[in-house]
């Protein structure tokens, strides 16, 4: 079969407006911490608005990105949950020097589905008049660690350490206190915050002072280096537009 | 080496696999006996139930056991009105869960032994005048005996295998909830890739070991 003249040229137009698109409006492919996943969100809907390009978010626990990303998984940037994965991934060479920076500082919560249980003080810890205390698993996530940190400066530790739940993730762990199978237990504020306040039950803010910062750190990888949409994005995340959406969830910045 | 965790581990996960195999033969028994003699209408519908962990993620079966089971749901009300207290997060709860999970490995080999088997040899029985209860313990029983050892197997196996459910509504607890596959999730995020390796290599030698068994023991055609 012979193809016609008009054909072959309407599809060699339709080749060339398909890739004028893919110039314009690139796609990042981007890991993110559970924690951040919500707010993510919405800076994606903002960054395509500004920008035409597409940000495609996958959430998940950060050592099994770090794991993954070892393997070669197609991720242009990393959004950690904490600053060791991405200064490890920087030594292992799977990412563009000089790209990392503090996308938000996260804030550790003591939080209870149930109105009232929690106080403003966090005395409720001492009391220990609870079954069930969830936590993210400090092995494996920086704000199960923090939790951990903050008991031990407050000499509840070993008390309290029998009625540990953990989850192995924040965000399994947000799912056992909120489904109240757990009455309480340590979250990232970003999951019950909303509007300058918690969107239900209640809470106490964990003092900065006592635990380490929960620096969260964000890095273009090796394979976004060429990519402007990860470019794009890298710089959206430091503009005052993306700072304000990630205070409003909670953080620091 | 393993550490001792690792070995609190697997001592938690054979326990579990046992607890479960023996409740889901006890039950499974005439449950199996039942989908294999009925004509009732209800045969497809139960059959269909008993089998749908083969189908659904475990993470269904997790989502729901955490919702039913915890305060607001209807199992945990049930539970807290007995006097248990609530089921995630405890070892009574991963052997319910169990239960549920494994239960199609077990009582759909023993409805299949119990079906090929026929009529004949239980009517010749009858004529004999032993008794129902007779006739079950001494023809049904040993005729299925091929079915009932793949039961075991893979009941037992299963639950060693269990990883989501076990995720979903254990809380990971040392020598309560945390069983071997969690452990092995754990050194795995936790970059212990050496402890990983230990735990996985010897859940592969084990699985293989016990397949292997049951085929040499079993060899399918030895009856009918």
């Amino acid at each position: 079969m012979k193809s016609s003249p008009l054909l072959s040229r309407a599809f060699a137009a339709l080749l060339v407006l398909a890739a004028s698109l893919a110039v314009q409006a690139a796609e990042v492919q981007v890991a993110v911490a559970a924690n951040f996943a919500g707010p993510m969100k919405v800076l994606a809907a903002d960054f395509e608005k500004a920008t035409g390009h597409k940000a495609v978010l996958a959430s998940g626990a950060t050592g099994k990105f770090y794991a993954q990303i070892q393997s070669g998984a197609p991720f242009d940037i990393f959004l950690a949950a904490d600053d060791e994965t991405p200064a490890r991934l920087d030594k292992d060479g799977a990412t563009v020097p000089g790209s990392r920076f503090t996308y938000a500082t996260g804030k550790l919560v003591l939080w209870s589905a149930r109105p009232e249980l929690v106080d403003a003080k966090g005395e409720v810890l001492k009391s220990g008049s609870f079954a069930h205390l969830a936590l993210a698993a400090p092995r494996l996530a920086p704000y199960g660690a923090a939790a951990v940190e903050a008991m031990t400066r407050l000499g509840v530790l070993a008390r309290l350490e029998p009625k540990f739940v953990q989850g192995e993730s924040i965000g399994q762990t947000f799912g056992f206190v909120s489904s109240g199978n757990a009455e309480l237990g340590f979250v990232a504020l970003s999951q019950v915050w909303e509007n300058g306040k918690l969107k239900s039950g209640s809470g106490w803010i964990v003092p900065a002072e006592l635990h380490s910062p929960l620096r969260q750190e964000a890095v273009l990888l090796a394979r976004g280096k060429d990519n402007a949409a990860a470019v794009a994005l890298m710089a959206f995340l430091k503009s005052d537009a993306a700072k304000a959406v990630i205070r409003a969830f909670g953080y620091d910045v | 080496m393993p550490t001792a965790a690792d070995l609190g581990a697997i001592i938690l996960t054979l326990e579990l696999a046992t607890l479960t195999t023996l409740i889901l033969l006890l039950l499974g028994t005439p449950l199996a006996w039942w989908l294999a003699r009925t004509r009732s209408a209800w045969k497809g519908p139960i059959g269909a139930l008993v089998a749908l962990p083969l189908v659904l993620p475990p993470t269904v079966l997790g989502f729901y056991f955490l919702v039913t089971m915890g305060p607001n749901g209807p199992i945990g009300a049930f539970t807290r009105w007995l006097g248990l207290g609530l089921l995630p997060f405890s070892f009574a709860g991963l052997v319910i869960g169990s239960v549920l999970y494994s239960m199609p490995f077990v009582v759909q080999p023993i409805q299949n032994a119990f079906e090929a088997m026929g009529s004949e040899a239980l009517e010749a029985a009858a004529t004999l005048r032993a008794s129902p209860l007779d006739r079950f313990f001494s023809v049904a029983l040993p005729l299925a005996r091929p079915g009932y050892l793949t039961a075991v197997v893979m009941g037992f196996a299963h639950t060693v295998g269990e990883f989501g459910v076990v995720l979903m509504i254990g809380g990971n607890i040392p020598e309560k909830t945390r069983v071997v596959s969690v452990q092995i999730y754990d050194h795995v995020e936790a970059l212990e890739y050496t402890q990983a390796h230990w735990l996985s290599g010897g859940m592969v030698v084990f699985s293989f070991l016990v397949l292997m068994a049951l085929y040499l023991l079993n060899p399918t055609g030895r009856r009918r």
